[in-house]
């Protein structure tokens, strides 16, 4: 099986914070991979660095074989450096694509709070998101020279919100639709700039059983239909533990397990990380 | 579906063509000198630089306050290009100094050139100014406006810019004629077929691909990086072409006054555009049209007579003395802003069907100003 996204030793440290500390993984295609963790561990973070919100302070992350995101400390970062191999990259190109590129790569994601565009309906927010496949340029779309594209966008929203059972609500405002929808339309729009890879960040978050329940079967059936890599983050351990092909599990930023969902339920530092340690009396 | 698509293209283009039938009705009908050209003239100007700054600050989220410095840019631009090649010359304009232009060119090569102008000196600024949020980006945009002003006026620049002088006797609206004869173009037609293609091409930008990634930014920055949209690129296209149509009003609008300078262009300028917008509807073309004529027939026309000593048939000549007009103009602007916060349109579009609603919700008739 071949790995769509490695990280190499990605250090993330924010002034003397490292929040995301020597993290290695890898994930293979086709796989659905959990990244869990208490509170704070830094899952966000790390997923943030994957998509070019923020530069690693150091390591390399290669997606499809070829590095794409590559840093080292450079300036002030190089004497506080607090992390690891801090001159493994250091004779490397730097590479800090920004956010709208990694996704013209094909990588897509949702956030942990939903961030819908409020002011238009859910038809609108999912044909803006065909934006960054178009061809036409500016003038050609304003003159509509491109009308044959902008027709293709449009038939293309309209098969994905009725694939993912939107299109009932076709015409209403994104926020106006109940909070699990909303959560499907998110991923219907990561879904319309045609991703590979799709990093879902808290799908489940404020779900009730029988939505989660739901949400485990559509995240599998969408992984089959578009032949997807899905990497998550997850507190829902029923969910994690059903849909995962291999779970990693952060603590304090630091990689303590990975393993299938049995390795990781047995693990006694996972035990340890969520319920804490018992003292010695 | 489509069928409703289509009526409403229908009524709209029907509504359009009765603007500008209106329009050259009146003009073969009305003295020229008439008050209410003066509104139409420049209401039509005014609509077309709040579409353009709406362009900017209700549909891409970019709280830009350069607007009257992109107007000088285009008003100046064309006055340069149409004054005749002889006059440039001769000391009727350049009085103290000797115009290095030596061609002329006519009023549709200068409006564009007004716009392109604009345009550029947009794109350039932009490539700092724009990596700025919120109220930063109005500081420094309201900067580059008052600097543009300063430096139009410098003496150095005299050759060009005529120093702090008039420029005239360029084609102002008088002067304009019918393409390859030398019949006058009927002013106010001119002004509304120039101001209305313009807004024409900014409604056809919003409603394209383009339109939606510019309300997308405005909506959700993050989010709309995530889908694949280049905040940068986006925001300096939106910046260009929204100056692109500033430029060009200011050429209208320089062509409406006859003569030009820079003085005129302050940032009390810029608030009465970002006012109009405000009391349009932030994100609303239509909105900011109707606000724009309202504006103009309110301070222009209808509240005149407070600052002339007789209003609404009183007579009152130590109230309604000079000034007084102004006094009453903040008030109501007061109200608006105060009970109608989200404006005249909200961020809706006029439409036939809300159009009739609001008729039957109030039972009473109103003329309306324009259905762009």
């Amino acid at each position: 099986m071949n790995d769509i996204l490695q990280l190499e030793n990605v250090t993330m440290q924010f002034g003397g914070v490292v929040a995301v500390n020597n993290l290695s993984m890898h994930v293979g295609e086709g796989e659905i991979v959990a990244l869990i963790g208490p509170n704070g561990a830094g899952k966000t973070t790390a997923f943030n660095c994957i998509t070019g919100v923020y530069e690693p302070t150091n390591g390399r992350i290669l997606y499809k074989g070829k590095p794409v995101i590559v840093n080292h400390p450079s300036g002030k970062m190089k004497r506080n450096y607090a992390g690891l191999c801090a001159n493994d990259y250091a004779e490397e190109r730097v590479l800090s694509p920004t956010p709208d590129e990694i996704t013209k790569m094909g990588i897509a994601r949702t956030f942990q709070n939903i961030r819908l565009f409020k002011s238009m309906t859910v038809f609108e927010n999912v044909l803006t998101a065909m934006h960054v496949r178009a061809k036409a340029n500016v003038f050609s779309s304003v003159f509509r020279l491109s009308w044959k594209e902008e027709r293709k966008m449009a038939e293309d929203t309209e098969k994905l919100l009725a694939e993912q059972g939107l299109l009932a609500h076709r015409d209403d405002r994104a926020t106006s639709l109940p909070y699990g929808l909303q959560r499907r339309l998110e991923i219907a729009r990561a879904l319309a700039t045609r991703p590979s890879l799709l990093l879902l960040d808290e799908p489940a978050a404020g779900m009730n059983p029988q939505e989660t329940q739901e949400l485990a079967q559509f995240i599998r059936e969408i992984k089959e239909k578009y032949k997807l890599t899905v990497l998550m983050i997850e507190h829902h351990m029923d969910l994690v533990m059903r849909i995962s092909d291999r779970i990693y599990v952060l603590d304090f930023g630091s990689l303590i397990a990975e393993g299938t969902p049995e390795e990781i339920q047995n693990d006694q530092r996972v035990i340890d990380a969520y319920l804490g340690v018992a003292e010695d009396v | 579906m489509n069928r409703e698509k289509r009526n409403h293209l229908i009524r709209l283009f029907v509504a359009i063509a009765a603007v500008y039938l209106a329009v050259i009705i009146l003009e073969m009908t009305l003295r020229p000198t008439s008050i209410l050209f003066t509104v139409l003239r420049k209401g039509a100007i005014y609509s077309l630089v709040a579409v353009s700054m709406n362009l900017l600050n209700g549909f891409t989220g970019l709280f830009s306050l350069g607007q009257a410095g992109f107007m000088l840019l285009g008003a100046y631009t064309y006055a340069i290009f149409t004054i005749p090649a002889d006059v440039k010359a001769s000391d009727r304009v350049y009085r103290y100094y000797d115009c290095i232009i030596g061609f002329d060119t006519g009023a549709l090569a200068g409006l564009i050139a007004a716009g392109l102008v604009a345009a550029l000196f947009a794109f350039l600024i932009g490539l700092p100014v724009l990596r700025l949020k919120s109220d930063y980006l109005a500081i420094a945009t309201l900067g580059f406006a008052e600097i543009i002003r300063a430096i139009f006026q410098w003496d150095v620049l005299g050759p060009v810019t005529n120093g702090a002088n008039l420029l005239r006797e360029y084609k102002d609206l008088s002067r304009i004629t019918l393409p390859f004869t030398d019949i006058p173009f009927p002013p106010t037609l001119f002004v509304f077929i120039v101001a209305g293609i313009s807004i024409l091409l900014i409604v056809l930008l919003i409603n394209s691909s383009y339109g939606r990634a510019f309300k997308a930014i405005r909506d959700d920055e993050t989010a709309a990086e995530a889908m694949g949209i280049n905040l940068f690129r986006h925001k300096e296209l939106a910046f260009v072409i929204s100056s692109f149509f500033a430029g060009v009003s200011g050429a209208l609008l320089a062509a409406f006054q006859y003569t030009v300078q820079a003085q005129q262009f302050e940032s009390m300028m810029t608030y009465e555009i970002l006012l109009i917008v405000v009391i349009g509807g932030i994100g609303s073309i239509s909105g900011s049209c109707i606000a724009s004529f309202l504006y103009i027939a309110l301070s222009e026309w209808w509240l005149r007579g407070l600052d002339m000593g007789k209003f609404l048939g009183i007579a009152a000549p130590d109230l309604f003395r000079s000034g007084f007009r102004k006094l009453v103009f903040s008030v109501i602007i007061m109200i608006i802003v105060l009970f109608f916060s989200r404006g005249i349109m909200g961020d809706k579009e006029l439409s036939y069907a809300r159009f009739i609603s609001w008729i039957k919700g109030f039972g009473k008739k109103k003329k309306k100003g324009a259905a762009a």
